[in-house]
């Protein structure tokens, strides 16, 4: 190697270009990943809305950091905002009153902050169902669904405890709820308040050491995760869809450059548009209403952000007493009574615990039940997994149920009836809901996948109505073309599978425990057409029906 | 990287697999015929959606522009009002708005009409090549023989000692997260106690003023904070304890258990506030069916019966203040609460 072998690039960006990819080898990048080929699918985006809501909130953020004051210290407002003027808080929300009033431009930044993380857990979990439904979680992926999921529970915590830091009357009602959550925790709940809010509720520590997760640990935690995420997307290349010319062993898409590149980059800008829209059109979290933190009032109708709103609303649905039974156990000791607060302890973590659980899980279970260790690139169209759809289904309403229970006072008064009875039917439905979802799913997935079936061996309904020689009347059916057929009839077909006997030809009751579970869930199945049955429809029927016969007009 | 490929059925650069052929499977017809679209033939087009797609992007500009308008013209320091912080905030908004999806509608359109729409194929490659497997497996052994820790095992034994141990201090010095000096004990039993003691006058909340016994109608209520608390050294963590609610009753309507008979001053009494639930305040009463009610999660305590709960997630009953009244004439404490305020905890008990 010599130097004057050396390429010299004759143009000034060249030359430029050429002096970086000598220092670090920017070529590689370049071959590696310029025309790096992803698939394309509207359901694809709810990720990217994600990403993209995320940067939103560290640029919005860090515009906030520059003039808020995280600080419990007891102050008289003194800003431009009247109704509030002359009134004691603290130093952090009156700093909030002054991004809002006082720095041009503040209130917009606020709203940008405050919308962009509602979204930002929404997409996180429209992403996440979307995986689900489509089974995008299976081997080689379940590490990045786990990861996937963590992100989703620091999308929750990064919210909560921004959402606190106003120091306002509402998010000061919230950390009370954290509180006594808190306190209800056996053995080292009274002392884990105590350390969080630094003595007893609510002390003057507690909103700058939120304000550390907030804008520090959490967003950090996110930040190494989200890195994790999308190596291992880049490693596991994409998923996609089923279709003609689409295997578990190829990738069909756009390549990044240019049209991968432009459509995901537009869509930041247009998603950035998107908010910022909303953000000066419609009013979010307006604390000057609320007023500064007293733990003596509160207004009715309070409501979390929503993406609390699930742990709240099992919160409101767990009855503390019933009759004379309260779900506050004092539990006896030598040394005195001590209380088992079930009342608290139960709807605050076993729901969200077990939902979390099954949600984490769920890839393990799967690959156990279905014996299915293979990899999967290709997705699922969810109706062709109805077992799984039907699971999921019954995951929504259960989370759905639960955050309707968090807007019951509201569902009362807006539909004028007793809120009371809202609560009763909330928790049956709570118990009933999930298994009417599971069931009502699976058979519509059934459904439409004999509706598939008919397609492909009686062709679609073309919508014109052919009168017969005998004067009958009927609609024309026109064969589906082959691409269409292939998507049609090309999935992955879960079948029963009886208990096996390991190596020494015992059944062993954990396998037993299997094939129940599989027979649960395969035993009701739609397989896909096969060659022989269209050749057995087509016979049957005669020709008249294929004359409609797409294929040749397609290929010309 | 694989070799790309414009899809048509000729050459997709995908064959059907030989084991879907073998389970009665259709075959995989490969990708369709690419579709031209209309700036793929027509050279108009293809200017008009070139024009389209600038347009987007002045548009964007123009949305730039606007937003300085809206920050320097419509916007002012100091003495704005909430109508003019408004209209300055929307048209914030609406100029980032314009800004930005000038741009990003721009691009895409640009994408989807004049970039090549043609899908590419490439091949995926196992994520782990046992080739690559046992060359890790060598590199791990070398490491694990150079370094000598499967032979020396007092090195690794003392290293995973020593390792296990160091975070430990770390975990104890967040024990000042709380640094009051008050013992375990103490920490647990200052939930027990209010700024309530006997002779502390009940006063209105937030002014502070007494309240008088006549002053307290059938049906009225009140929200009552010990007297002297606004000039407690800790008025918010006082006040999350403290705070009570004042209403009276028909005495002949309520029942009263034994040993509470003297705490109500005929038909007044005082419960706290603070929900035994989570702790949030219940500002709700109900003079009509005298039930007390949380906004939070809707606990529902009933007044005639001692606020035992009647509804909702609240596992225990309002702890009640005893009261009586001065010799002016005003209500005042005989004593602190008799339980703990607030929501329940481990230490709590009976």
């Amino acid at each position: 190697m010599t130097t004057t072998n050396e390429y010299t690039a004759s143009t000034k960006t060249g030359r430029l270009a050429n002096f970086v990819d000598t220092r670090v080898g920017a070529s590689t990048i370049v071959k590696e990943f310029g025309r790096k080929v992803f698939p394309d699918h509207w359901s694809f985006m709810f990720g990217e809305v994600a990403l993209y809501t995320f940067v939103l909130l560290l640029l919005s953020g860090t515009f906030l950091t520059f003039f808020f004051d995280p600080s419990m210290t007891h102050i008289t407002y003194e800003g431009s905002y009247v109704p509030l003027k002359g009134i004691g808080m603290s130093a952090a929300m009156a700093s909030t009153l002054d991004i809002s009033f006082d720095v041009r431009g503040g209130m917009f930044m606020r709203q940008v902050h405050h919308w962009s993380a509602l979204l930002f857990v929404a997409s996180l979990s429209v992403h996440m169902l979307r995986v689900f439904f489509t089974g995008a979680f299976r081997r080689p992926r379940e590490l990045n669904w786990v990861v996937g999921g963590v992100l989703l529970i620091m999308g929750l915590a990064a919210g909560f405890t921004g959402y606190s830091l106003p120091d306002d009357l509402l998010s000061g009602n919230g950390l009370r709820i954290i509180d006594g959550v808190m306190k209800a925790l056996p053995v080292v709940g009274t002392y884990l308040s105590m350390f969080f809010f630094g003595g007893e509720f609510p002390g003057v520590h507690v909103i700058p050491r939120l304000y550390s997760l907030h804008i520090m640990i959490v967003p950090a935690v996110i930040i190494l995760l989200l890195v994790v995420h999308l190596f291992m997307v880049v490693t596991h290349k994409h998923t996609q869809y089923p279709g003609p010319g689409r295997t578990n062993d190829n990738v069909v898409g756009f390549p990044v450059g240019p049209v991968y590149a432009a459509k995901a980059g537009g869509f930041f800008f247009i998603v950035f548009g998107i908010v910022a829209f909303i953000s000066g059109i419609f009013q979010i979290n307006p604390i000057w209403n609320y007023g500064p933190y007293d733990p003596s009032p509160v207004s009715a109708g309070t409501q979390p952000d929503w993406y609390i709103g699930f742990v709240d609303g099992a919160l409101r649905l767990m009855p503390g007493v019933l009759g004379d039974f309260s779900f506050v156990w004092n539990i006896p000791f030598p040394w005195g009574d001590n209380s088992l607060v079930l009342s608290v302890l139960l709807p605050a973590l076993v729901p969200a615990g077990a939902l979390f659980a099954v949600m984490f899980a769920w890839p393990w279970i799967e690959r156990w039940v279905t014996k299915d260790n293979r990899e999967h690139h290709l997705l699922d169209r969810p109706r062709n997994a109805p077992f799984r759809t039907a699971m999921g289904a019954a995951g929504v309403v259960f989370y759905c149920v639960m955050w309707a229970a968090a807007s019951s006072d509201l569902i009362a008064t807006h539909f004028h009836v007793a809120l009371n009875d809202v609560t009763y039917w909330l928790r049956v439905l709570f118990f009933v809901g999930p298994l009417v979802a599971f069931w009502l799913t699976r058979r519509i997935c059934l459904s439409l996948q004999r509706k598939d079936r008919e397609i492909v061996l009686h062709g679609r309904e073309a919508g014109i109505i052919q009168m017969s020689p005998e004067g009958g009347f009927s609609e024309k059916h026109e064969e589906v073309d082959v691409y269409k057929r292939y998507v049609l009839t090309n999935f992955n077909d879960n079948q029963y599978i009886p208990a096996q006997p390991d190596a020494a030809g015992h059944i062993s009751r954990k396998e037993k425990r299997r094939a129940k579970i599989s027979k649960f869930f395969f035993e009701d199945r739609v397989a896909p057409v096969t060659p022989s049955e269209l050749e057995a429809a087509k016979a049957a029927h005669g020709h008249h029906e294929v004359e409609g016969e797409k294929q040749d007009s397609i290929e010309k | 990287m694989g070799d790309h490929s414009h899809g048509s059925p000729e050459n997709s650069g995908t064959v059907a697999k030989a084991d879907d052929v073998a389970q009665d499977r259709f075959p995989d017809p490969g990708l369709p015929p690419h579709r031209p679209r209309l700036a793929d033939r027509d050279p108009r087009a293809a200017k008009r959606h070139e024009r389209q797609v600038a347009l987007l992007f002045t548009i964007s500009i123009i949305g730039t522009l606007f937003f300085f308008v809206a920050y320097f013209v419509l916007g002012h320091l100091g003495d704005m009002t909430f109508a003019e912080l408004r209209v300055q905030n929307a048209a914030l908004g609406l100029g980032t708005a314009f800004a930005m999806l000038g741009i990003g509608v721009g691009i895409v359109h640009w994408a989807k009409t004049l970039m090549p729409d043609h899908e590419l194929v490439e091949s995926r490659h196992e994520i782990r090549t046992e080739a690559d497997r046992q060359d890790a497996v060598d590199i791990v052994d070398t490491i694990i023989d150079e370094s000598g820790i499967k032979r020396r095992p007092l090195i690794r034994n003392t290293l995973i000692g020593a390792i296990a141990l160091a975070p430990i201090p770390a975990i104890f010095m967040f024990r000042d997260l709380e640094r009051s000096g008050k013992t375990a004990g103490e920490m647990v039993e200052q939930l027990r106690h209010t700024m309530w003691d006997t002779g502390v006058r009940l006063t209105r909340d937030p002014s502070g003023t007494p309240i008088k016994a006549s002053d307290v109608q059938i049906g009225s209520a009140f929200h009552v904070i010990p007297e002297g608390l606004n000039e407690a050294e800790d008025v918010l963590n006082e006040k999350a304890k403290a705070v009570v609610l004042l209403m009276r009753m028909d005495p002949q309507e309520m029942n009263i258990s034994e040993g509470r008979e003297d705490w109500n001053v005929d038909g007044i009494v005082a419960y706290s506030k603070i929900c035994t639930h989570v702790g949030c305040p219940i500002a709700l009463y109900e003079q009509h069916t005298h039930h007390l009610l949380c906004p939070c999660h809707q606990s529902t305590f009933d007044l005639a019966n001692e606020c035992k709960v009647v509804f909702g997630p609240a596992g225990h009953a309002l702890p009640q203040l005893p009261i009586t009244v001065d010799a002016e004439g005003y209500l005042v404490a005989q004593s602190d609460f008799h339980e703990p305020v607030g929501p329940a905890y481990w230490e709590r008990g009976q």
